[in-house]
């Protein structure tokens, strides 16, 4: 679904990322680690559109990046559910319109979703707040709320970069239940996180691949997880 | 048939579409007043152009269809002269009626000149005779030449003179007229763009989230666009009604004889500011359309 092949991604003349290769396929797991300023959230913008990339091909659902419109790429993104790092909401509506914000860009009916909405609000914890506006959020919340609206468009791929880093174990074992169950139902997921003890948590429910983000390339991690 | 419904459905609008940008007081402010106080201009504007056409219409009209012959003479000859040029003039082809002032229309004439006291009985004043046109006009060079060789002191006096500048006078008044409302139109769409801009910065981040989550460029568009235009369009009522309230409650200046107009509407002219409104909707429609997808394709 979504395909990298010798990629390579500069910032300003400074190559980041460099020959990276990879396919994503319907059903998969992985895990993208590396320290801090490695390129994980770069790897995971190329993913979805948001970089194009120096070099190299990038594919969503079978289309050149380099070739897509605007418009194309808005229309990739409703099949991509991406929960960003730094986790943005529209600031003047209250945190369940947000959730449903995919739904409302895309024209769908969110009443009709309303059912969905509510499990969805359950599921990530947050339907006592429902109504509270983002910025009223604490950042495990907030990052709860991301994901509910990464996912809410049942999307083919999801894309969560260091989805649990402000929330406590519990939550995030909670959170990975989500996504283990969305792979399950045969969605890609690609987690970015440092957390290792997620990782392990994960690969004794699913098989999952780790890729390890180092010098620019992508490696296997090996069995010592 | 499909492009009216598409309007229609762009008036009615999409409450929760239109709720995704976060409503900007002062933007939306600048574009209420820049609507009314322009669409106010433009009342006047248009104000001035229709009067001033019928202005033309008039003065073209009605003063080429009379004409004056002045007699100064001695007053002992006056009556003689006077007669002897009514009896020309019943003669002369293409001239419908002739007729010599009397004292109290002569008096009625002076008056705003010299004041209502003034004994004109005592001054030498020529004696007027009005003349009207047929259809087909008469030949004023002819008509010239035989009033002095038998009338010395009869002068015709057929108004092209002086009528053909105030003619002109008012034509180009009336083209400036159309140069302001143009000017307006376009200075609308400038501040209306400025303040498009403005919105559109604010609101970057909006945008970025919006965009993250999969909405078109369009979609974004329109949510700017609806705004605006309906700011604009609430805004231009306003003005529109208070410039016409200000032209009916005009003092009226249509005394001084008939030949000057008010500036004002008359009749079904008044239907005429109507259409400011709608235009200055349409006016901030694109402005904004425009402003908004250039400023979307900029970013990535
Ligand atoms: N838009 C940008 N312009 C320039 N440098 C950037 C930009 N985004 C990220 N970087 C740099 O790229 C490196 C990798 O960033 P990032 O992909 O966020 O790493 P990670 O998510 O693994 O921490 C960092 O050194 C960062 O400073
Ligand atoms: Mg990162």
């Amino acid at each position: 679904m979504i395909e990298l092949e010798n990629v390579a991604q500069s910032y300003g003349g400074e190559r980041l990322l460099s020959d990276i290769s990879l396919q994503l396929a319907p059903g998969s797991f992985h895990f993208l680690t590396g320290p801090s300023g490695a390129g994980k959230t770069t790897l995971l913008k190329l993913c979805y559109g948001e970089l194009r990339p120096s070099a190299g091909q990038v594919r969503l659902f079978g289309a050149d990046v380099s070739q897509m419109s605007r418009d194309d790429i808005a229309q990739a993104r409703r099949r991509i559910g991406v929960v960003h790092q730094e986790c943005q909401f529209l600031d003047h509506l209250p945190i369940h319109e947000n959730i449903a914000l995919p739904l409302t860009v895309s024209n769908r009916d969110t009443t009709a979703e309303a059912e969905n909405l509510k499990e969805l609000l359950i599921w990530v914890g947050l339907r006592s707040r429902a109504g509270a506006l983002p910025p009223e959020l604490s950042g495990g919340e907030r990052q709860r709320a991301a994901l509910a609206r990464a996912i809410i468009m049942a999307p083919e791929v999801i894309l969560a970069d260091e989805p649990t880093g402000n929330v406590d174990w519990e939550m995030s074992q909670r959170l990975l239940q989500l996504l283990i169950e969305l792979n399950r139902m045969g969605k890609a997921i690609v987690i970015a996180t440092h957390d290792l003890n997620l990782i392990r948590a994960a690969k004794s429910q699913v098989s999952a691949r780790v890729l390890r983000l180092k010098d620019g390339q992508v490696h296997a991690a090996g069995a010592d997880l | 048939m499909d492009q009216v419904a598409r309007v229609l459905q762009f008036l009615a609008g999409d409450p929760q579409a239109d709720r995704v940008v976060p409503p900007t007081g002062f933007t939306v402010r600048l574009t209420i007043f820049t609507a009314a106080a322009m669409a106010f201009l433009a009342v006047f504007a248009l104000a001035l152009s229709l009067a001033t056409g019928r202005l033309a219409d008039r003065w073209s009209d009605a003063l080429a269809r009379t004409a004056t012959v002045r007699i100064s003479t001695a007053p002992g000859q006056l009556q003689a002269q006077t007669d002897a040029v009514l009896e020309i003039l019943r003669t002369t082809p293409g001239v419908a009626d002739a007729r010599a002032l009397d004292i109290e229309e002569q008096r009625a004439l002076l008056a705003p000149w010299l004041g209502p006291d003034v004994p004109i009985d005592d001054l030498p004043v020529p004696q007027l005779v009005e003349l009207t046109e047929t259809e087909d006009g008469f030949d004023a060079e002819a008509l010239r030449l035989r009033l002095s060789a038998e009338t010395p002191g009869a002068v015709l006096d057929d108004h092209t003179r002086w009528r053909r500048p105030l003619v002109r006078a008012a034509q180009r008044l009336r083209m400036l007229g159309l140069l302001s409302m143009l000017l307006i139109a376009l200075t609308t769409a400038a501040m209306i763009t400025l303040a498009a801009q403005s919105a559109l910065a604010a609101n970057a981040r909006v945008i970025q989230v919006l965009r993250l989550v999969g909405a078109r460029d369009t979609y974004i568009a329109r949510a700017f666009v609806r705004r605006f235009t309906g700011r604009a369009l609430i805004g231009a009522v306003g003005g529109t009604v208070l410039g016409m309230l200000a032209i009916a409650f005009l003092p009226s200046a249509s005394s001084a004889g008939g030949f000057l107009t008010g500036l004002g509407f008359s009749g079904a002219q008044w239907l005429w500011p109507l259409i400011l409104p709608p235009l200055v909707a349409v006016l901030a429609f694109w402005s904004t359309r425009a402003t908004v997808l250039r400023m979307l394709k900029e970013l990535t």
